[in-house]
């Protein structure tokens, strides 16, 4: 079974990529299945289930997203092989850009939109810097010379990086992105593998629940900003 | 490559190398210092061992990028672009061997649904005989190799559509500069007046370098956004939707970009477009039917459309000053 990890800030429209793709790969007869996951809330299983394809949700609820990620890419893994699946898309929104779901034995795709603003591709950081394939969506709307700043910055941050534009509302691109997919290298298991970047070195009170402000509260891993 | 450039201080960098000034923005890290030679700067900069390897491996192959790209934009332009045809809906062989060459107009003509955006998309995807058309696009007769296409580095198709906004917070200047910057252009200030002069021509109404893009007009924006793509863009084809009602001057937006050498292809029924074109693509069925080019006899009704074109023109000024049409005489009196 083949593995492809795809991430991407909130609303850059990861789901509407993945649903476009799909339909050329049903059309190829691969059998496909996809984990969702989201943070507190998620909908996108319902659109899935439309499509015809399984799914499974997963929401952090309490926990870092991508920890929670982690922690469970590998049960995602064994119920893909479970549904007898050729193809299982990994979808992740990247929620505070930090850290990246993109593991190193894995194909890893991230999105991005083109309304997000020139200056995004510098600050998003592991998730678009670490993908082999970067799709950038939402260039229906924009300039043309925006479009080509955009795949330009994309370019800047990651060099190594297939970059593609693609429309999520007539799929307009998703050809090439397909071939991305069914390329991605076959895997039997994820245990022993490396995430292609490290998660934060933090444990500290809030991350056990603390709400309270001040410093009594701040035990644990604290860095503090210079304001000298 | 990789070690003269960490060899290198900051002076000859910002020579050799001007891109770099943007690497180091988007990393929000100051550009090194001028006697400073890059390696010596990085272990100064970035202690930890794993994260400046990431770096250096990351600004090598950025450089290298650029160089390649910079050799692309000054050694090769695209000469000929060639659409093999592919088939209809019914699978029947579609008979076609266009060429498109700098400084072509091509109309794309046919009902709704025919294959119009198929076509478009084929030639966006640099298709090869893997769309549902089968048709394939070579370039300067040969076919895309798969690394290149996957990449997508080639884009050979620009758009122009009136469904397209500026969502920049930024001035024309800084829009111009900006784009330029990307095509790595060495003078900027200059191409910031040229794409300027042209936009203002285009749109009708004046503005000012210092208008911020989002506060231009319906008519300033596609002006600029012609005159912009015309001279900076990357792409050889130009593809334009619905320029009819612009508000820009559609002759002058055409001869702009058949000047710079683009290849303009538009998707319309308009007669004072469609006759300006060099030829008209038929889509039926998912194929071209048939190109027809424009005649001679075409041309010369061209002159008489424009006439009318321009009475029409006279009549919408009058509405637009809130005046009354007593009389359209002077629409119908003779060509």
């Amino acid at each position: 079974m083949k593995l492809v990890t795809v991430a991407g800030p909130p609303s850059s429209g990861k789901t509407s990529v993945i649903l476009r793709v799909a339909e050329g790969l049903l059309r190829e007869g691969l059998r496909l299945g996809v984990v969702k996951f989201d943070c507190l809330a998620s909908d996108d299983e319902k659109r899935y289930a439309k499509a015809g394809i399984p799914v499974k949700t997963g929401l952090a609820g309490g926990l870092c997203p991508d920890h929670f990620f982690v922690a469970n890419i590998e049960a995602a893994l064994a119920w893909g092989k479970q549904e007898n699946l050729d193809l299982l898309i990994s979808e992740s929104a990247g929620l505070c850009n930090r850290c990246s779901p993109h593991l190193q034995p894995v194909r890893a795709v991230c999105v991005v939109d083109n309304l997000s603003g020139v200056h995004t591709p510098g600050k998003i950081g592991p998730m678009l810097k670490n993908a082999d394939v970067v799709v950038i969506t939402k260039g229906d709307i924009v300039s043309q010379a925006e479009r080509e700043v955009f795949a330009f910055r994309v370019r800047q941050v990651n060099p190594k990086a297939a970059v593609l534009p693609l429309n999520g509302l007539t799929g307009q691109g998703s050809l090439l992105l397909q071939r991305h997919f069914t390329s991605a290298p076959a895997l039997t298991t994820l245990d022993g593998e490396k995430l292609r970047f490290s998660m934060p070195a933090a444990l500290c009170y809030y991350c056990l629940g603390e709400t309270r402000i001040g410093k009594d509260c701040q035990i644990g891993n604290v860095k503090t900003m210079d304001f000298a | 490559m990789s070690a003269p450039l960490l060899l290198k201080n900051g002076l000859v960098l910002r020579r050799e190398h001007p891109y770099l000034v943007d690497f180091f923005a988007s990393l929000a890290l100051p550009f090194p210092p001028a006697h400073l030679p890059l390696a010596a700067y990085l272990t100064e900069q970035v202690p930890d061992d794993a994260e400046r390897g990431t770096l250096i491996a990351q600004l090598i192959a950025f450089a290298d990028g650029m160089a390649a790209l910079q050799a692309q934009e000054t050694g090769q332009t695209v000469g000929k672009v060639t659409l093999l045809g592919g088939r209809d809906k019914s699978g029947d062989a579609e008979a076609l061997k266009l060429e498109l060459r700098p400084g072509d107009v091509i109309c794309v003509v046919g009902p709704t649904g025919s294959g119009k955006s198929r076509l478009l998309a084929d030639i966006e995807c640099l298709a090869q005989g893997d769309t549902p058309s089968g048709r394939r696009i070579h370039i300067d007769d040969a076919p895309i190799d798969d690394a290149t296409r996957l990449s997508g580095e080639q884009r050979l198709v620009a758009q122009l559509s009136q469904n397209m906004n500026f969502v920049m917070d930024l001035s024309v200047r800084e829009f111009i500069a900006m784009h330029a910057e990307s095509r790595l252009h060495s003078e900027t200030e200059k191409m910031v007046e040229t794409v300027f002069a042209m936009a203002v021509e285009l749109a009708g109404e004046p503005f000012t370098l210092e208008t911020p893009v989002t506060a231009l007009s319906g008519g300033q924006s596609r002006a600029l956004m012609i005159a912009d793509v015309a001279c900076l863009s990357a792409s050889p084809i130009v593809l334009v939707d619905e320029i009819e009602n612009a508000g820009v001057d559609r002759r002058k937006a055409l001869e702009l970009l058949v000047r710079q050498e683009k290849i303009v292809v538009m998707a319309t029924h308009d007669p004072l477009l469609a006759l300006r074109g060099d030829k008209r693509l038929v889509i039926r069925h998912g194929a071209v039917a048939s190109v027809v080019v424009t005649s001679e006899d075409e041309r010369s009704e061209l002159v008489r459309l424009d006439v009318l074109d321009r009475r029409l023109a006279a009549l919408r000024e009058q509405v637009r000053r809130g005046e009354r049409i007593t009389s359209i005489d002077a629409l119908l009196a003779p060509l």
